[in-house]
């Protein structure tokens, strides 16, 4: 009877303890690989044809998705504010309500999750087959460095695209509020501009949302380059790859805002 | 090396990501407008400040000035001391009036300037001495039932 219970339980924290290392084992991994990544970088700068093609693939395939998605933001929270701030006779502040929104938090975040979910997962999904399907060992035994050939153009590719990506998703975002705020509504149009103008301070909420944006390129084009060149050779691995990548890059990007925004608008 | 036509397209993709940087700046932030010019300091002391943030404006016959810089309070004499940068191109006179006012009636508060007619002018870190605080709402409601009190015991 206790032999059964005990053997049950350490079962299960030999399960447990296995995990634990497991992960701890990746993280490091993914630390050193973090390291060679930078350490190669010299070709993909050297060579920028290099890097301007991922930028291409990253950053110019997903224009399409991140100006849709940003306007429609936009207009959704020109709905919903015009809807709570009319209620208080404050509609003119919509303008500042829409832009702070989104160059604050909106922009960086849904711009960095859909850029994880169309750009990350791609980019998994490529080094991963490449993996597969041998070139990349092929390429080690033509004495090419997979690392500076492969990895680094798509990291910095990413890492480029994205706050360009943030702040385009912001812009539209303002225009879309405008949009149904000021052209379907019938907000004032000098409140809205006036006001946000007012509001909206360049170091303070500009600059703040660039920087998260840029935090987010990096830790996205980490996770995925490095699901990628860690995903096991196999068509499951390559599809589990991909699925980490979003995942993890998803709660990457949260936490990180949470982390950044209580360091940048800490009781100001 | 060769031009292709991916060059092109990453050439409008940037190009569309700083137009949209341009566009944050200038018509969302207030870049444009604010020039971060040469500005002096003034402080002025309040018994009460009300609800005043750091980086609210300072006006003078409502147009901005300057910004608030630093609220810190005085230990030695129990008030608040407010620090304001205010743009070099407006000198004021030194028996100008700071007072703490609201924009609307539950809007931000902000630094009014009231100008008096000394010809000395203030220099870079002097005190504005004559200041009025801000008025808190729950002190005014109080006053205003104290008054009608009195006036129903005088009716009777």
């Amino acid at each position: 009877m206790f032999e059964k219970l005990f053997s049950g339980l350490r079962s299960v924290l030999t399960f447990l303890g296995r995990g634990l290392i497991d992960r701890l084992w990746r993280l490091g991994f993914a630390a050193r690989f973090f390291l060679a990544l930078l350490l190669h970088s010299g070709t993909a700068l050297r060579r920028p044809q290099l890097t301007l093609r991922e930028v291409y693939f990253s950053g110019v395939l997903s224009l399409i998705i991140i100006s849709v998605s940003g306007l429609f933001v936009g207009m959704v929270l020109g709905l919903q504010g015009y809807d709570t701030l009319q209620r208080y006779g404050s509609s003119e502040a919509l303008g500042i309500l829409v832009a702070l929104s989104l160059v604050r938090e909106l922009g960086p975040v849904v711009a960095g999750l859909l850029f994880a979910s169309r750009a990350g997962s791609a980019i998994t999904a490529e080094i991963g087959l490449m993996k597969a399907t041998e070139q990349i060992s092929a390429m080690e035994m033509m004495a090419v460095n997979p690392i500076a050939r492969v990895m680094a153009p798509r990291f910095w590719g990413g890492v480029i695209s994205m706050p360009l990506l943030a702040a385009l998703f912001s812009a539209l975002g303002v225009c879309g509020g405008w949009l149904v705020g000021v052209v379907l509504i019938g907000v004032d149009d000098g409140a809205f501009w006036g006001q946000m103008q007012a509001t909206v301070d360049f170091r303070q909420d500009i600059v703040n949302g660039v920087i998260k944006s840029v935090v987010f390129g990096v830790a996205v084009s980490l996770i995925a380059v490095f699901e990628g060149f860690d995903a096991p050779p196999t068509a499951e691995g390559v599809s589990r790859a991909t699925t980490r990548t979003v995942v993890t890059s998803s709660l990457a990007i949260l936490a990180l805002d949470f982390v950044l925004t209580a360091f940048m608008f800490r009781g100001i | 090396m060769n031009r292709t036509i991916i060059d092109l397209w990453v050439g409008v993709f940037v190009a569309i990501g700083l137009a949209s940087l341009v566009f944050l700046a200038l018509k969302v932030g207030n870049l444009s407008s604010s020039n971060h010019g040469e500005t002096y300091t003034l402080q002025a002391r309040f018994d009460n400040i009300g609800g005043l943030k750091v980086r609210a404006p300072v006006k003078s016959a409502g147009v901005v000035v300057g910004r608030v810089r630093a609220i810190e309070f005085d230990p030695e004499r129990y008030v608040a001391v407010v620090r304001m940068d205010i743009d070099q191109r407006y000198p004021f006179p030194k028996d100008t009036i700071a007072t703490i006012l609201t924009s609307g009636l539950l809007g931000e508060q902000y630094v009014g300037m009231k100008v008096g007619g000394d010809v000395d002018m203030l220099k870079n870190g002097d005190t504005i001495k004559q200041s009025q605080s801000a008025v808190v709402l729950e002190d005014l409601i109080g006053q205003f039932l104290f008054s009608k009190a009195a006036e129903g015991t005088e009716k009777k």
